[in-house]
């Protein structure tokens, strides 16, 4: 009926299609499941449920709140309108001091508990993080 | 006085930019023969911006806080290596090496291409001068090093501390001449495209190119990760982080490009794809350098940054890409059709494949670094995309990549069959049998990571039989493949069997685990030129009896008042012992952690492998099949 050429193109177009229909479909699943979203303790404030997914949060980290024994930390992340309670286990960043910004990932325990898993590092001692600029500047 | 000299050798390049342009257009179309005028003309240019480039690295070494760049990046007590270095370790001084670049390529290009046609030189240069002066006016406009200050402050602000690093200090011009060298391929394929030059001489000439770039991108990335992973003290070397990533996305296309050019050499098929990566290579370097510029990305190594810059650079890339799909879409003529469909088993289509897997994984990198940015606009949420989304849609894909990248160089051009591959078989039983061995003994998934490390060992045995058997016949490929197998084997193994301690710990502290007695002996102080040093001293005793004594840093520098941790990293041929320690503003505790990487020796040393392979190739002088 058809000639081999044009079955072999047939079946490569078919290929590629398929290819690609795959590819986008476990790109988009992938993105789904592991974007993290970023929050401000205000923001966390207002929500209904508590998400049991990986969030970050960001803000400043509030003054005399760093409280450290052998294996965690413990601190305030404020927007100086609400506040969270963090509680770490792991590597600090140099940059993390009280007083300027940081980013905080993990779970949330309930809106004033934050499980952190991880803390960003910043290589600037001028620079925020453009989220938690954004957030301060939301007040 | 430099900065005066700096400033006007700029405008004065700029003028010349117009000059070469006004020449090469008469010579376009008026004589045969190539004006040497031209050559005279760019080597001025270069010559310009290299004294602009000098009086720079004389202010900063002359520490002349009357301008501004210095100011703001230097200072007296900085040692002499970092002051230079401190030129191109900031925003305004890396764009002027990135503009020292363009003018040495093209005029390196102009002296290489003499054999070829007289138009196709003179038009690669003018698309190159528009990539020039474009550049040219960004730097004047939006990033002049050479502002001044008054009055003269009499202390600069210093340079960030992170960057005072030796790795650093080379790593932005090696990864420039990688991302710049892409402008050359740009350029030359435009110019040969709407001249419909497009040959297998061409395609010749113009894998130097991609070679060059190549490798440069190659060390530069690998630099990069080094720092990253002695400096940031996290113990990693990649963390899929959006500045990592935009380096890796013109790689990764490089990498396809320099496969398929080789089918251009052979077969002069695959033109337009030729075309197609040229052009998006140098559009992801470009659309590197915006968003590390912008500030539009959110990274951990985001520096504070300006948005004007970043949408000067959009627009000018917004030209360029529009500028080059026109040439594509109007000029581009595809000949030879006939020579277009492959048999499905020959090396063509091996290399098609590679192409696709390359274009998947760039994909994949390009939708994790910038969907952040496209849904943050369209709704305001802000997200990041971390390690397990990669991870997740990388890693399965290596597998029938490397048993590709195994198989394919063995095919035969046009069309190959099975003939005395019997070997191929006897090699994928071994592997698989020695993957299952060291699997089965660590209690960890044995299915995916069986298949992964058989995979890897496949690809390594395959390219390590062929060391014995060919020898140096097609020795470049043979290592580039065999070093990718390698840096996948190191990579898995890494990860695989690495262990880490995060523990605080407060001085004369120990940390007791099964396998590991941690003791924090004592800190001592140091003052060193620009920094205080406190140095712990810690006595790690491991489970077989050794005892490990590790110095960890902690270095405070005086300008910018920065403290920043240095890892004491113990490296033999196996196995690197990390260990950073971090103190917490008032706090009695020491923040600690102490980890051991095997075969991080092997990541590096398999990718510097991977870039000699592409050495060897560029002066090899003639490619072997």
């Amino acid at each position: 009926m058809y000639g081999r050429k044009v079955k072999l193109r047939f079946f490569f177009i078919i290929l590629i299609l398929l290819t690609l229909i795959l590819s986008t479909f476990l790109i988009l699943k992938s993105l789904e499941e592991n974007v993290v979203y970023f929050q401000s303790p205000t923001e966390i404030k207002a929500l209904y449920e508590i998400d049991k997914k990986k969030i970050r949060i960001g803000g400043m980290v509030k003054v005399n709140s760093i409280s450290m024994a052998a294996k965690e930390i413990k601190f305030i992340i404020t927007d100086f309108k609400n506040e969270i309670n963090v509680t770490y286990s792991g590597v600090v960043p140099n940059l993390f001091t009280e007083g300027k910004g940081v980013v905080a990932e993990g779970y949330l325990k309930d809106k004033n508990f934050f499980l952190a898993t991880k803390i960003l590092a910043k290589h600037d001692e001028n620079y925020m993080p453009p989220e938690v600029k954004a957030a301060l500047e939301e007040k | 006085m430099a900065s005066l000299i700096g400033f006007y050798s700029l405008i004065f390049g700029l003028c010349v930019s117009f000059l070469i342009i006004l020449f090469s257009i008469k010579n376009f179309r008026n004589s045969n023969i190539f004006d040497n005028k031209i050559i005279s003309l760019t080597f001025l240019q270069f010559f310009l911006v290299i004294v602009s480039f000098l009086s720079l690295i004389l202010s900063f070494v002359k520490s002349d806080f009357s301008n501004q760049t210095v100011f703001n990046h230097s200072h007296t007590t900085k040692p002499l290596f970092y002051k230079v270095s401190g030129t191109w370790g900031n925003h305004e001084g890396s764009l002027l090496l990135w503009l020292l670049v363009l003018t040495l390529f093209i005029f390196i290009f102009l002296l290489k291409s003499k054999e070829h046609n007289k138009q196709y030189r003179i038009l690669t240069l003018l698309f190159q001068q528009i990539i020039i002066i474009g550049f040219f006016i960004f730097v004047i406009k939006t990033s002049n090093p050479f502002n001044y200050i008054f009055p003269v402050p009499n202390e600069g602000l210093g340079l960030n501390p992170i960057l005072q690093d030796p790795a650093l200090a080379i790593h932005p011009p090696i990864l420039y001449l990688g991302y710049v060298g892409t402008s050359i391929i740009f350029s030359s394929t435009l110019a040969a495209t709407s001249l419909n030059y497009i040959s297998k001489e061409w395609a010749k000439h113009i894998k130097q190119w991609i070679l060059i770039s190549w490798i440069f991108l190659t060390l530069g990335i690998l630099l990069g990760s080094i720092w990253a992973y002695y400096e940031l003290g996290w113990g990693g070397f990649w963390f899929w982080d959006p500045v990592e990533n935009i380096s890796l996305m013109p790689w990764l296309a490089l990498t396809s490009l320099l496969h398929c050019i080789l089918v251009l050499e052979k077969r002069l098929a695959l033109t337009s794809w030729v075309v197609v990566l040229s052009i998006s290579t140098f559009t992801l370097s470009m659309c590197g350098t915006f968003l590390v510029r912008s500030g539009i990305l959110n990274s951990v190594h985001t520096f504070a940054n300006d948005p004007e810059r970043g949408l000067f650079i959009l627009i000018f890339l917004f030209c360029l890409i529009f500028l080059s799909l026109f040439i594509f879409f109007f000029f581009h003529k595809t000949k030879n059709k006939d020579s277009n469909s492959f048999f499905w088993f020959s090396k063509e289509t091996s290399i098609l494949i590679n192409n696709w897997f390359m274009i998947y994984f760039l994909t994949v990198v390009l939708i994790g670094t910038t969907y952040p940015i496209f849904l943050e606009v369209i709704s305001s949420k802000k997200i990041s995309v971390g390690p397990p989304f990669y991870n997740k849609l990388i890693i399965p894909f290596l597998i029938p990549f490397l048993f590709a990248m195994a198989i394919g160089p063995k095919l035969s051009w046009i069309k190959s069959d099975l003939k005395n591959k019997s070997y191929l078989i006897l090699f994928l039983i071994i592997s698989l049998l020695l993957s299952a061995i060291i699997i089965k003994s660590f209690n960890i998934n044995f299915l995916i990571n069986t298949i992964l490390v058989t995979s890897a060992f496949y690809l390594f045995f395959i390219t390590l039989r062929d060391f014995f058997i060919k020898g140096f016949k097609n020795l470049a490929q043979n290592l580039t493949h065999f070093g990718f197998s390698l840096l996948i084997l190191s990579i898995l193994f890494n990860n695989i069997f690495s262990t880490e301690i995060i523990t605080n710990l407060k001085i004369g502290e120990t940390f007791e685990t099964d396998k590991y007695k941690i003791n924090f002996e004592s800190i001592e102080q140091k003052e060193e030129q620009n920094f205080k040093a406190i140095i712990g001293k810690f006595n790690i005793k491991n489970f077989d009896g050794n005892i490990e004594i590790m110095k960890p840093e902690l270095r405070i520098y005086n300008q910018p008042n920065i403290v920043t941790s240095e890892a004491d990293i113990k490296t033999n041929l196996l196995v690197d012992k990390f260990m950073t320690m971090n103190l917490v503003q008032n706090q009695d505790y020491f923040n600690i952690r102490y980890q051991i990487k095997p075969f991080m020796l092997w990541i590096w040393f398999s990718v510097t492998l991977i870039s000699f392979g592409g050495l060897i190739s560029l002066f090899k002088k003639k490619y072997e099949a």
